[in-house]
């Protein structure tokens, strides 16, 4: 099985997971005509940004984007389901395409992969099925004058994703990545409902989980420190557990060490293309970002590396140049 | 075993015992009951935060109570205490016997908790189930030692259902070995049943068993359990909790749920009842129960005869100055001064050698909160007494060495002007006093001149202001603004009833670039007023505060441009549309202005609401449970004891008289907020009242009093009623007196006597109003404790209060009632003299009710100020807390 390949070859060197799928998106400065494409021409709400629609409507786009990562150095790709729960797609009224959306944008991803596997044996490539936070958080009320109301409770996020995962799975994904958990609540309802569905498939696929310190104060949006969030996902049997996005490099770093120091799982991290700049841009470039992750490699902080926010293929070139020596 | 809240919490070999909170359980805790079931929760969540204070690792939540419905309290709980980051920040224990509800609670938690608990009762499966659910939500679990035969009771019992219940964890889950914690049932020893004889050892040795046969299992337990039969014997229980403490975690216990306030340190334990409780604890005679039930009689006999237990006199007399400052009793205290006062070369040590040292163990103990208000304030006054004493050989002594005692600091203490309540700044002003501050004490009324001017001349180190109404709130920030203006450098402390952290932080502390600090606990005043009294500390605090206020302006400023109300059309287009026919409304048997003066004090005394007369005291509770509260009953109590005699006296020898003035006039509302009446000379008079416009979910009306009158245009006849009342005439010459004695305890005392009389002054004219005078419930028949919770038709809603705050109402009623017949005044800022007074308005329909103003624009606020002829600045300054601008 290529799943068990994935937990066996991360336990023997480091591997290199892909950078931002966003950013690359932005530089094809798509219109609201190129998300609809044909299928949605005529579709009653506004569409553009949904870039998670975009393996429908523009798949050779997203299929390249997993091509330049991959031709970059990446051993792992994530799918463009960052947003693929019906609570996100209802921003989009398309609750409906949930399951369509993550099928096809596992598909796309895997059959890259194969096409690069195929090439390139020796250097056998995956896909990681991208599960976001959602846009609602189990463990903070959004109303200021009614700290116990909750926008979404853990039932219902354990629907959403289960629905995500099993998509991701029968598009033929490697991994699941519960990634950019900023409110560990969240997260854990998450494995709550994939350890369900292993339970239903009877098979298992290895998770990796990845959480947000959102900023100095070294804690997740929801409140919880490094080793907390560590702690309080510990009951699942973890691939790895890591850190992304919020933060560049690093400021990143204190916290990887941490979880370095108090767990024995792999350790992932893909931080951002450094904090952004006055405009939002992230302005951290390919160089100076790999030899701030140097230093990771060098203290033997992780075992899988990549890019979150702002960060392209050459970003991820200069890192593998790096992991290679 | 590693847990989480916010924070981890690693518990280790190393770890010593991990205390478990358990007032946050609705079945231990009488007081958490009653706030979950009265929807407080606000104060629930004080209760948490008071554990985690306290030194609680983990936090006990239980709701399982009939009355409750347990999942949903559980959920509402978890996530307000979730948004307290100091809270929040421990992990929390699921407590519940109900797995729905343990689920419920599993699914709101961001960290790894701990479930409590599970057990094989309902058979293999069923444990599995619950189990391997605890499993998926990233918990670890207390199981506990039943199966479906029920309860273990023996040793055998125990370590087999342990035993059973690892093997199926292990083996068929592959469940944390870490993660599991047994309960191996504490049950109550020394219940006279020999079957129970050995339910403590049975606990101590399967605990032992646990921890050597079961890898990685651990042990918690219920302690307050062993000692139930000793249940209102504070003294033994306490020594009982200690020693199975001390055993049981010998034999490896690792865990426990626990009220660390009841827990005596083993060490200090009496030798005499230590051994009787081992004797008990480990089986080691035959008649060990009788022994301690023995001793446990005496000891209880003692407390009762505390006072005429005169065995202390026999000690050295700077004991005896000890105990006496520490039990507040004042009759021997002049008798041992004098006899002390030789051993001193110089008087001065007298007072800060065995004196002080009496009163900081009172510190100590207040400030550890094993000692209660009413205690400090008694021993409060035999310091003065002792200090009153020593006064003429002090000042021949300071002639002789021009020296002066050595005190912490020296506050100004001060009502501001235009307010005449002092209950609470005296309190603070004694527990300072107690704690060696020097306190120069204004009084009441003072205006900011002269404050200022005494703290120039008294150089004192802070200044202490307090305020009980809302106009008092811009007083202090006028103070706080000439103080700035005058480039002062004196710390300044708010306190009293109207003022909060958030008002300081929004309102005063801008204002002055010193240091401004919220104080409304007169526990807390001891250790603020020492940093702030000393220039070292006062740099640090001063950072503190400032961090501390800035983010609560913030906060708050966030939070109120947040809050949405609708404007004060749409407000008026959503009032309360009454139904007015002949059924609500009743034609009152007489109109008009009365006045009800032989009014017996004894009669109001049955009608007196004793919970806020606690209140006063600082003690929190609801009357008449307070009584028996673990806590505080012994000194709820003795506090209610001496409420009774002084009220004896009060009536017997006439110290003060109560008198009444009410009035009920034909009215009609006009102009949606404005009720009209007819005067006596049959003029218009006006009661403006104020309109809710806060955005309400379907259905419900923005509120204002004058829904509960029938429209002008309805053409149907209405009524309103006002009164004013008071129980405190006379009081001043019995305060003067108690000050002469230096008794602040009486003072206090008699005062808060005099507002509860007042209070139920009120509450029986309401009641003669609704039967006899307006009579639209001639046959009412309610308790005083249905006139507590308000079972009756129509309200009346005080000017100043939640409904109507606008103080300026009183003016109105004052013009229409003239209460200056019956000796009441207002004040400048419209504060009631005497003190213990009560007015305000009488509505009759039966669905009129209280309800709160909350927050209201400025165009209501313009239109209000428009129709009462004021300028909207001055309308602003009296609404000032109900501006959302």
């Amino acid at each position: 099985m290529p799943e068990n390949s994935l937990a066996e070859i991360a336990r023997k060197r480091i591997l290199i997971l892909d950078g931002a799928m966003g950013t690359m998106i932005q530089n094809h400065k798509l219109q609201e005509a190129d998300y609809r494409g044909e299928r949605f021409a005529d579709f009653p709400h506004d569409l553009k940004g949904n870039n998670d629609l975009l393996s429908l409507t523009q798949p050779k786009i997203i299929a390249d984007i997993h091509r330049a990562y991959f031709a970059a150095g990446a051993d792992i790709v994530e799918t463009n389901t960052f947003n693929g729960t019906r609570i996100s797609m209802a921003d989009y009224h398309l609750e409906d395409l949930v399951p369509e959306l993550n099928y096809e944008s596992a598909r796309i991803a895997r059959s890259v992969a194969d096409e690069f596997s195929a090439k390139e044996p020796h250097k056998p490539r995956f896909v990681a099925g991208s599960i976001g936070p959602t846009n609602k958080t189990a463990s903070l009320s959004p109303d200021v004058n009614n700290p116990g109301f909750r926008a979404i409770d853990f039932d219902t996020l354990a629907a959403n994703y289960k629905e995500q995962a099993r998509a991701l799975i029968e598009g033929g994904v490697h991994a699941l990545l519960v990634e950019t958990v900023f409110d560990t609540l969240n997260a854990k309802a998450a494995l709550f409902a994939i350890q369900g569905l292993y339970d239903e498939l009877g098979q298992e696929y290895p998770i990796m989980v990845s959480g947000t310190i959102t900023d100095a104060s070294g804690r997740t949006l929801s409140g919880q420190t490094a080793e907390s969030f560590l702690i309080s996902l510990s009951h699942v049997p973890l691939l790895s557990i890591g850190l992304n996005c919020a933060l560049g490099a690093d400021q990143l770093r204190p916290y990887v060490q941490t979880l370095r120091q108090k767990s024995d799982l792999l350790i992932s991290a893909h931080p951002n293309a450094g904090l952004p700049n006055a405009f939002g841009e992230y302005d951290q470039g390919p160089e100076e970002m790999a030899s701030l992750i140097k230093e990771y490699l060098d203290q033997g902080l992780v075992n899988i590396i990549g890019g979150c926010c702002g960060t392209t293929p050459e970003h991820i070139r200069a890192i593998a140049k790096f992991v290679d020596e | 075993m590693k847990l989480s809240g916010l924070e981890p919490l690693n518990i280790t070999k190393a770890s010593n015992f991990v205390n478990v909170g358990e007032r946050t359980n609705v079945t231990g805790s009488r007081k958490f009951l009653r706030l979950i079931k009265e929807d407080r929760y606000d104060e629930a969540v004080e209760v948490a935060r008071d554990q985690v204070e306290g030194g609680a690792q983990i936090l006990d939540v239980n709701m399982d109570e009939g009355m409750l419905d347990g999942k949903e309290a559980m959920v509402r709980y978890l996530n307000l205490i979730a948004a307290e980051p100091d809270i929040a920040r421990i992990p929390v224990m699921v407590d519940s016997s109900k797995w729905e509800i343990i689920e419920a609670g599993l699914k709101c938690l961001q960290g790894k908790s701990v479930v409590n608990s599970i057990s094989l009762k309902a058979g293999e499966e069923e444990f599995l189930r619950q189990a391997k659910l605890c499993l998926r939500y990233g918990a670890a679990v207390i199981t506990m030692a039943f199966d479906e035969k029920g309860q273990a009771d023996s040793y055998e019992r125990r370590i087999e259902i342990c035993e059973r219940s690892y093997n199926l964890l292990r083996e068929r889950l592959n469940f944390p070995q870490e993660d599991i914690i047994f309960d191996p049932n504490i049950f109550p020893v020394a219940t006279g049943i020999d079957e129970h004889r050995r339910n403590a050892i049975d606990f101590f040795e399967a605990t032992k068993w646990i921890k050597t046969h079961l890898p990685g299992a651990k042990v918690s337990g219920g302690v307050s359990n062993v000692s139930f039969s000793f249940r209102g014997n504070q003294r033994v229980r306490e020594a009982m909790h200690s020693a199975f403490l001390y055993h049981a975690i010998q034999h490896g216990m690792d865990m426990g749920i626990v009220n660390p306030t009841m827990l005596e340190v083993y060490e200090e334990i009496p030798k005499d009842l230590l051994e009787r409780v081992e004797d008990v604890l480990l089986d080691r005679r035959e008649d060990a129960t009788e022994r301690l039930l023995d001793f446990a009689e005496s000891v209880k006999g003692e407390a009762k005869s505390k006072e005429r237990d005169l065995s202390w006199r026999e000690a050295a007399v700077e004991k005896r100055i000890e105990h006496a400052l520490v039990k507040g009793i004042v009759d021997f205290i002049e008798e041992d001064v004098e006899e002390a006062r030789p051993n001193f070369a110089r008087v001065l040590g007298l007072i800060e050698g065995p004196l002080m040292d009496g009163m900081n163990v009172v510190g100590d103990l207040f400030g550890s909160g094993k000692m209660f208000l009413p205690q400090v304030v008694k021993s409060a006054r035999v310091m003065k007494k002792a200090v009153a004493y020593l006064q003429p050989y002090l000042e021949a002594e300071k002639l002789a060495n021009s020296e002066k005692a050595q005190k912490k600091g020296k506050i100004l203490m001060a009502t501001v002007k235009g307010d005449v309540h002092d209950i609470g700044k005296n309190i603070v002003s004694v527990v300072l006093a107690c704690n060696n501050f020097d306190i120069v004490d204004l009084g009441v009324m003072v205006p900011l001149q002269e404050i200022i001017k005494r703290a120039k001349e008294e150089e004192v180190d802070v200044i202490g202001l307090s305020g009980l109404i809302t106009p008092s709130l811009d007083e202090m920030i006028y103070v706080a603004q000439e103080m700035e203006r005058q480039k002062m450098d004196i710390p300044l402390m708010i306190g009293g009833a109207t003022t909060s952290r958030v008002h300081t932080a929004v309102k005063i502390f801008p204002e002055y670039s010193n240091i401004v600090v919220h104080v409304n606990d007169a526990s807390r005043s001891v250790p603020i007023a020492q940093s702030l009294a000393s220039p070292v500390s006062r740099k640090a605090i001063k950072e503190k505060i400032h961090l501390e206020y800035t983010s609560l302006r913030e906060n708050y400023l966030t939070k109120s441009q947040a809050k949405k109300l609708i404007s004060i059309e749409e407000a008026r287009a959503n009032k309360l549309q009454l139904d007015f026919n002949a059924q609500q409304i009743v034609k009152p048997k007489e109109l008009g202005v009365f006045i009800w003066d032989n009014i017996s004090l004894a009669e109001l005394r049955d009608f007196i609401d004793w919970t806020p007369f606690f209140q006063t005291w600082q003690l929190h509770g609801k009357f008449p449970r307070i009584l028996e509260d673990e806590v505080v009953g012994i000194e709820a109590n003795a506090l209610y004891a001496d409420a009774q005699e002084m009220l004896d006296t009060i009536i017997a020898e006439d110290w003060l008289q109560a008198k009444a003035v009410y009035g009920i006039w034909e009215a009609n509302s006009v102009n949606h907020d404005d009720i009209e009446l007819k005067n006596a000379s049959s003029e218009s008079e006006m009661f403006r009242t104020l309109r809710q416009q806060t955005q309400k979910a379907k259905g419900q009306p923005n509120l204002a009093l004058a829904d509960f009158i029938a429209p002008k245009e309805s053409g149907i006849q209405d009524y309103v009623g006002a009164f004013a009342v008071t129980a405190g005439l006379g009081i001043e010459k019995h305060i003067e007196r108690f000050t002469a004695e230096l008794d602040d305890y009486k003072s206090i005392m008699l005062k808060a006597l005099a507002d509860r009389l007042a209070e139920a002054l009120a509450e029986a004219l309401h009641v003669k109003v609704r039967k006899e005078i307006w009579a639209y419930a001639s046959d009412e028949n309610l308790s005083t404790e249905d006139l507590i919770k308000e079972n009756y038709r129509g309200i009346r809603p005080a000017p100043g209060y939640p409904a109507c705050p606008d103080h300026l109402e009183k003016l109105t009623i004052f013009k229409l009632l003239k209460p200056e017949e019956i000796g009441m005044a207002l004040t400048e800022s419209l504060a009631m003299t005497p003190t213990a007074a009560v007015s305000g308005y009488y509505f009759a329909h039966p669905e009129s009710k209280y309800f709160g103003l909350g927050k209201i624009d400025r165009s209501q606020v313009e239109d209000f100020a428009t129709r009462k002829g004021i300028r909207v600045e001055k309308a602003e300054k009296w609404l000032r807390p109900n501006l959302n601008y």
